[in-house]
């Protein structure tokens, strides 16, 4: 009786190591083409490659989040950040935010959520769109860092997914508080400035 | 401070029947009358805590260690059943009481996704053993509080005149609909 | 039974669910567009006929007494298979799926059809049965899927049909999904009935 359960366990065993081995070189290539394509959508033309130089930066808030630089002829154009946020309404959110040299924000890319359909999961168009105060495109967060209208900045939130935009919005500055701590910007260190703000969802 | 958002957030706000469609099955199956519906949901907190403790060390300690990640849905459901098996053998000897309250839902529970939901989720999420205990008891809780309430309701519909082809699931269905809006209701609170 | 009347059983006459009310989770779960129902719809008939092959192919093998957990494995090995191959080959479904693709496993009409079917019929009839029933679960999921989506956001299999401002956004979530089920099933019993 055992016997048949127990051969049973390790032919589905054996059957299930042969389909983790043909698909693990396949998910692994996804999951880097995915990413390499994130980079390339959000940072200026470069001819290095990023994801070889990698580095590990520090945030005002004392995370740490990962750096892709970005060079063109030796030098450096920019960046993108992958950034993130537990802020989220259902769950994480992560994103990958490009900057200039310059701290502009040049492009971003929502890599997972678990955001509402139709609501919160709009903010991979949302923030991008040239309409009234929704674009976070161009922003230079050196200047301070981004807050929806409601909490006294200049950022349209989505429509009823207020907390969802608060969530990116955080994770975009977190973004650059460690972008711009790692690198020489003019005056943009991690100041206390850009620590982002904590217990934003309280006055919801 | 975190353990307390992590039980209003499983409780109320992401609900693990009305908003994740996780145990549905029980939800609409034992739902008739308040007093099974307590039961279901005791046992249902019973399982999925030690299932949750249960499974977290498996991963950890089994899976993760040997390189066996691709085998966390076959190890995950029997554990879960053989679980299951060993809480009714050990209830009947211990507390013949709870035996009696309890047992007749323990079969069933095998086949409720969400033990086996939550068994997974806590690990998606990187919980460490504490937090993944407090989300199962919370996910628990939620759902023993969407079980009787609707048993709650059901049993008042059960008294009311419904048109003939909504009798029976259909109007189940769009009450617990206008559940889930009232518990969207607590969207913003976390 | 002839293997037609075993297809359409599943489809029509047996409909998992319509009628038989089973597989609620992922039913409700995953159809907040057609597309997504559809691919979960199958990603189950593909566990459905593999394991209905495979046990009834096992049936006189397994001894009654572990009968239970040895078909559960069978179920876990095919849905593994399925998750694993989706997230290599096709991420993004991979992603709007996410949980309930291994929770195929306790979806209760697998276990059910191998119980009440593979393990008494012959491998071809058990193949077909699975396919039935999947067909079944598949067109089901795609429908709720569609009539949410088509109410919640005015498209359909992501074509706009109608403005998006015309939409209301409840379908799409939560409680839109528990009502619109509500009234296809009611719809269908009215059907089955005249």
């Amino acid at each position: 009786m055992f016997l048949s359960l127990t051969i049973i366990c390790v032919v589905a065993g054996a059957i299930l190591a042969g389909v983790n081995m043909y698909t693990t070189g396949p998910i692994a290539a996804t999951k880097a083409a995915a990413l390499e394509a994130a980079i390339k959508a959000v940072t200026p033309d470069f001819d290095n490659k990023p994801t070889e130089q990698a580095y590990m930066a520090v945030t005002a808030d004392g995370d740490s989040l990962k750096i892709y630089p970005a060079t063109k002829d030796g030098k450096f154009v920019g960046a993108a950040v992958e950034s993130n946020t537990k802020k989220g309404f259902s769950g994480e959110i992560k994103v990958i935010v490009g900057f200039d040299a310059e701290g502009k924000l040049l492009n971003y890319s929502v890599l997972q959520h678990a955001e509402t359909p139709g609501l919160g999961a709009k903010m991979q168009e949302w923030f991008r769109a040239d309409k009234n105060k929704q674009s976070v495109l161009g922003r230079n967060l050196a200047d301070g860092e981004l807050k929806v209208s409601k909490d006294g900045g200049d950022v349209d939130a989505i429509t009823a997914a207020t907390i969802t935009s608060r969530a990116f919005l955080n994770a975009v500055n977190r973004a650059y508080s460690a972008f711009a701590g790692t690198d020489g910007l003019t005056g943009a260190t991690a100041s206390s400035d850009n620590t982002t703000k904590e217990g934003g969802n309280d006055n919801e | 401070m975190e353990y307390i958002l992590i039980f209003i957030a499983a409780v109320f706000v992401n609900n693990v029947v009305l908003a994740q469609f996780l145990g549905i099955c029980p939800f609409l199956g034992v739902s008739k009358k308040v007093e099974t519906a307590a039961g279901m949901g005791a046992a249902v907190t019973f399982v999925l805590t030690i299932a949750t403790v249960v499974t977290f060390l498996v991963q950890k300690y089994i899976l993760d260690a040997f390189g066996l990640g691709f085998m966390q849905t076959i190890s995950f459901i029997l554990i879960i059943a053989a679980l299951v098996q060993m809480v009714e053998i050990i209830l009947k000897k211990v507390s013949p009481a709870l035996y009696q309250a309890l047992g007749v839902f323990l079969p069933l529970i095998t086949t409720n996704c969400c033990i086996l939901g939550v068994a997974i989720l806590v690990i998606q999420k990187e919980y460490n053993l504490l937090e993944s205990v407090v989300y199962a008891i919370s996910t628990a809780i939620g759902f023993a509080l969407a079980l009787i309430i609707f048993a709650g309701v059901r049993e008042q519909l059960a008294m009311t005149k419904v048109p003939d082809g909504m009798k029976g699931t259909p109007i189940a269905l769009i009450t617990a609909g206008l559940l889930a809006m009232a518990f969207m209701g607590f969207s913003g609170i976390v | 039974m002839s293997n037609l009347k075993i297809l359409m059983n599943g489809i029509i006459k047996e409909n998992p669910t319509f009628v038989l009310l089973l597989g609620m989770c992922p039913t409700l779960g995953t159809t907040s567009s057609a597309l997504n129902g559809m691919s979960m719809g199958l990603a189950t008939m593909f566990v459905l006929i593999c394991s209905n092959i495979v046990i009834s192919a096992l049936k006189n093998l397994i001894p009654d007494m572990v009968r239970i957990p040895a078909f559960i494995v069978v179920i876990a090995t095919f849905v593994t298979v399925v998750q694993m191959c989706m997230e290599a080959f096709v991420p993004a479904l991979y992603a709007s799926l996410g949980l309930f693709i291994p929770l195929i496993v306790v979806n209760c009409i697998v276990l059910g059809r191998a119980e009440a079917f593979a393990a008494k019929n012959g491998i071809i009839p058990s193949a077909i049965d699975g396919l039935g029933m999947g067909l079944g679960f598949t067109m089901a999921l795609t429908l709720l899927g569609a009539v949410r989506e088509l109410l919640g956001t005015g498209k359909l299999f992501n074509l706009t049909l109608m403005p998006e401002q015309y939409g209301s956004l409840i379908f799409v979530l939560a409680p839109g999904a528990f009502i619109a089920l509500g009234y296809l099933v009611a719809i269908v019993n009215k059907l089955r009935k005249a």
